[in-house]
């Protein structure tokens, strides 16, 4: 989006042989391994690499915001003076004046404690000497830049009634508030959903625009680079592999990491099942309506209806995606299913009627319909090995076994998952995410079920450990006719893995269907939007 | 709010009556009763006593004249103490102990604070390890160890404080027992305070309001201390009624006529009257200062919210 003057570019940031290390129980850790970065005026730069590239203790390590363990060396050069040997009031003219920076968490990154006015008028006073009714003016000027809807009411307002969109949008307002010549946006847009993601960005296109500041982006995700960056840094490992023009790296990438990262797409479909195919799950008119509030004196409760009137039919062999945004109850479809949720009508599993079927029936069955969660590093106990976390479900459902036997079967377990059978004698944080992800659907697995409900299971992953965890998962469904209810908010994701489609919006379904017929004609203005946020933001199809 | 806390006082009701009730009979299940004393009153006399009290009245009935005279806040008479109704008794020691709390709870909120945040800046520092040894000395070393220590060196020793009595009210004669009683407050708050602020200081609005160029003083107090507050406000209800009502230990030793020591000496003694006074006055101090806990933290934490 910037188009600096390619034939003076001022280079105001420079960063120069630059190392990050912290010091750990097991001795320093090197996260970032003496890189040179440089930012002209009013260019926007992307650092892209997966996690534990030292992308963002990169940015971090600029700003003076490592972690107390943390030290940088080298120099972070800002017209001229060196950021890391700067008096701490020296900085703090610099930081939120000159350089800002925007976070990847706008639930956590505003004071839940202040108002939103508080909060934006102390950058505005500690920078810019104004009194309290300047400031305030101020204020609302930048909530009026960033487009929040009536400024006024919203100055008084506290994070916690704003949506994760409009807290990013405050986010922006605050590292704007003093007009910088960089913004670092360290990946803005990766905790919110996908049409959320298309405004900020589309927000950002524009202030920079308006602003001409230069603006770093920190990312994992080649769509918002594709589109966005004029230059680009791929790192890996401390190391930045490759730079240059966006659309050379694009066009003809040098780095076998890079060409890794342009490949990591999920690709392929999933034919349906015959229709004759078997029913194994089968909900009529599900609903699940939650209570809130009420009690003694307190008044009538709130009823929040999740899951408004959902019929859904999930034969052998087949997934289907249930695709929406956070809120839209698909999670809360997933678990109703499972009956791990009390819910309002019909549910089957083969020919059996579980509606109303209480923990002790439900108990057998429970082996024939596995789940598997989002975040891989809070879904395994850390006190437990990855062979008793794997086998515990044995205990429950094949008590005759022998130890002997738990462990052999938690080593075939561990084979299919594609994961080295003595990691059942080791502990959860010695493994990656993804290799965590593996061990979670290994203890699904395990029990042998007829279907398996995942609930997000790739969205906590790097790009190229998605894909490993779609293809495992593929290959899982093709060896054992297992059935998925696949929930996720990652079109790309659900697009590879799902036969049929289930689009949900505020507990309801908005669109239904096969799959290539919802990706080539959504009926629903809904699915539009949603497709067409998706393919402008995480696809690079279309060109800057 | 108002009506939030207007349902908390009349739930308070119905839980004051549990306690009452079953504090009136489990006293009454422990063997012996207010006038077995070993010095052996005359049969007739016992007998006079107990007939005066209403004690030879079945137990129920005992139990709806105890309700009926607290209705009408009539603690009735104590029985050891016969010169003096429940009430005078805690009319006179009560503000005493109350005295004495409050300071100590006033001091180890200040101090234990200053010393917790401290601490949480220098995080595994000198400063840090200094207060952590302090802080564990002061929770481990007993009262009744601190209080003779406080008396030896202070009164003894250096002269500056009187070694015990209440002084009527003086200054100097609180200085000790608001000491002993504070310091493994003081040690409880500052180790509370350093895990809440070493918390709140790797939260990301702080790491926004740094990245934001804010001063030292607006990271440290405006933005994490007022977070990192709200265990000290969860700890202050409960340690606010344990130490309001009075300290046996403290009372005893540097001899304060306050109400610490009517718990244990009104159970031992089986003076019902004044063991049913004492649980009543400790369950109201609890309830109330549970609801300004909860009122506090709507205050400091604009998230929480009762309707």
């Amino acid at each position: 989006m910037g188009t600096a003057d390619m034939a003076t570019p001022e280079t105001i940031l420079s960063v120069k042989d630059l190392r990050v290390r912290f010091r750990t129980l097991d001795g320093t850790v090197e996260a970032v391994k003496g890189i040179n970065i440089h930012v002209n005026a009013g260019e926007t730069v992307a650092v892209v690499g997966e996690s534990g590239s030292g992308k963002s203790q990169t940015m971090m390590a600029a700003m003076s915001l490592l972690a107390s363990n943390g030290e940088a060396t080298g120099s972070v050069d800002y017209r001229g003076r060196n950021l890391l040997t700067l008096s701490k009031s020296d900085l703090n003219k610099v930081r939120g004046a000159k350089i800002s920076m925007i976070f990847q968490e706008p639930m956590t990154s505003l004071d839940p404690l202040y108002s939103i006015g508080n909060q934006l008028i102390e950058p505005i006073r500690r920078h810019r000497g104004l009194n309290a009714a300047e400031a305030r003016e101020e204020a609302l000027k930048l909530l009026r830049l960033v487009h929040i809807p009536d400024p006024e009411r919203r100055m008084k307002s506290y994070p916690h009634e704003m949506s994760g969109g409009q807290r990013q949008r405050v986010m922006i307002a605050m590292a704007l508030a003093n007009d910088p010549d960089i913004l670092i946006a360290d990946e803005p847009t990766t905790a919110l959903d996908v049409t959320i993601q298309a405004q900020i960005l589309m927000l950002l296109a524009e202030l920079q625009r308006k602003l001409g500041m230069a603006i770093v982006f920190i990312t994992h995700d080649l769509g918002i680079v594709r589109r966005f960056a004029d230059r680009v840094y791929v790192m890996r490992q401390g190391e930045v592999v490759e730079e240059g023009e966006a659309g050379a790296i694009f066009a003809n990438p040098r780095h076998a990491y890079t060409k890794m990262l342009l490949a990591a797409e999920p690709t392929g479909s999933k034919a349906p099942p015959p229709a004759n195919a078997p029913v194994v799950l089968e909900g009529r008119h599900v609903e699940v309506t939650f209570r809130i509030g009420g009690g003694f004196l307190a008044g009538e409760p709130l009823m929040l209806r999740a899951v408004d009137d959902i019929s859904i039919r999930l034969q052998r062999n087949q997934t289907i995606g249930i695709v929406g945004e956070s809120g839209s109850g698909k999670s809360t479809l997933g678990r109703a299913l499972l009956r791990l949720l009390p819910s309002d009508g019909l549910i089957r599993f083969g020919d059996r009627d579980i509606s109303t079927a209480d923990r002790q029936a439900m108990r057998p069955l429970r082996r024939q319909m596995q789940l598997v969660f989002q975040d891989p590093f809070g879904s395994l106990s850390p006190r437990m090995t990855v062979g008793q976390v794997i086998t515990e479900g044995l205990l429950v459902h094949e008590p005759n076994l022998s130890g002997k036997q738990r462990d052999q079967r938690a080593v075939e377990a561990l084979l299919e998952v594609g994961l080295d059978p003595n990691a059942r004698n080791r502990y959860p944080h010695e493994f990656s995410g993804g290799q965590r992800q593996r061990i979670a659907i290994a203890r699904a697995m395990i029990l042998k079920p007829k279907m398996v409900v995942l609930d997000e299971p790739t969205s906590a992953l790097d790009r190229s450990v998605q894909k490993q965890i779609v293809e495992l998962l593929r290959k899982l469904q093709a060896d054992h006719e297992l059935s998925y209810l696949f929930i996720s908010h990652d079109l790309s994701v659900v697009r590879a893995m799902a036969d049929y489609i289930i689009v949900m919006k505020q507990g309801k379904i908005v669109e239904e269907g096969q799959t290539e017929a919802i990706f080539s004609n959504p009926q629903h203005v809904y699915t539009q939007t949603l497709m067409a946020a998706a393919i402008d933001v995480t696809r690079f199809r279309l060109s800057a | 709010m108002l009506r939030y806390v207007f349902r908390r006082l009349l739930t308070a009701i119905p839980t004051l009556f549990v306690i009452v009730t079953m504090a009136f009979f489990l006293m009454r299940v422990a063997p012996g009763g207010p006038f077995n004393q070993e010095r052996g009153l005359s049969p007739e006399i016992k007998a006079n006593l107990e007939a005066q009290f209403g004690l030879n009245d079945p137990l129920w009935l005992q139990y709806v004249h105890y309700l009926g005279n607290l209705l009408r806040g009539n603690f009735g008479p104590s029985y050891n103490m016969p010169d003096f109704t429940v009430t005078e008794l805690f009319a006179k020691g009560l503000p005493i102990s109350v005295q004495l709390g409050a300071s100590a709870l006033i001091l180890a909120l200040l101090l234990g604070s200053v010393l917790g945040t401290i601490a949480a800046l220098n995080q595994n520092k000198l400063g840090d390890y200094t207060v952590i040894a302090l802080a564990t000395a002061g929770s481990t070393i007993p009262t009744f160890v601190i209080a003779p220590v406080i008396q030896l060196l202070f009164g003894l020793t250096w002269k500056l404080l009187p070694i015990g009595g209440w002084g009527d009210g003086a200054f100097i004669n609180k200085v000790g027992p608001v000491l002993t009683l504070a310091l493994p407050q003081i040690a409880i708050v500052a180790r509370l305070m350093r895990g809440s602020m070493i918390e709140s200081l790797r939260s990301h609005h702080i790491r926004t309001a740094r990245a934001l160029g804010l001063s030292d003083w607006s990271v440290v107090v405006k933005h994490a201390l007022r977070g990192a507050i709200l265990p000290i406000v969860s700890f202050t209800g409960p340690a606010a009624a344990a130490l309001l009502t009075g300290s046996v230990i403290v009372e005893t030793i540097f001899s304060i006529p306050g109400v610490g020591r009517y718990f244990v000496d009104a159970a031992l003694n089986r003076d019902y009257t004044l063991v049913m006074g004492t649980v009543v006055v400790i369950a109201i101090f609890t309830i109330v200062f549970n609801l300004i806990v909860d009122v506090m933290y709507a205050v400091v934490d604009p998230r929480v919210r009762y309707d």
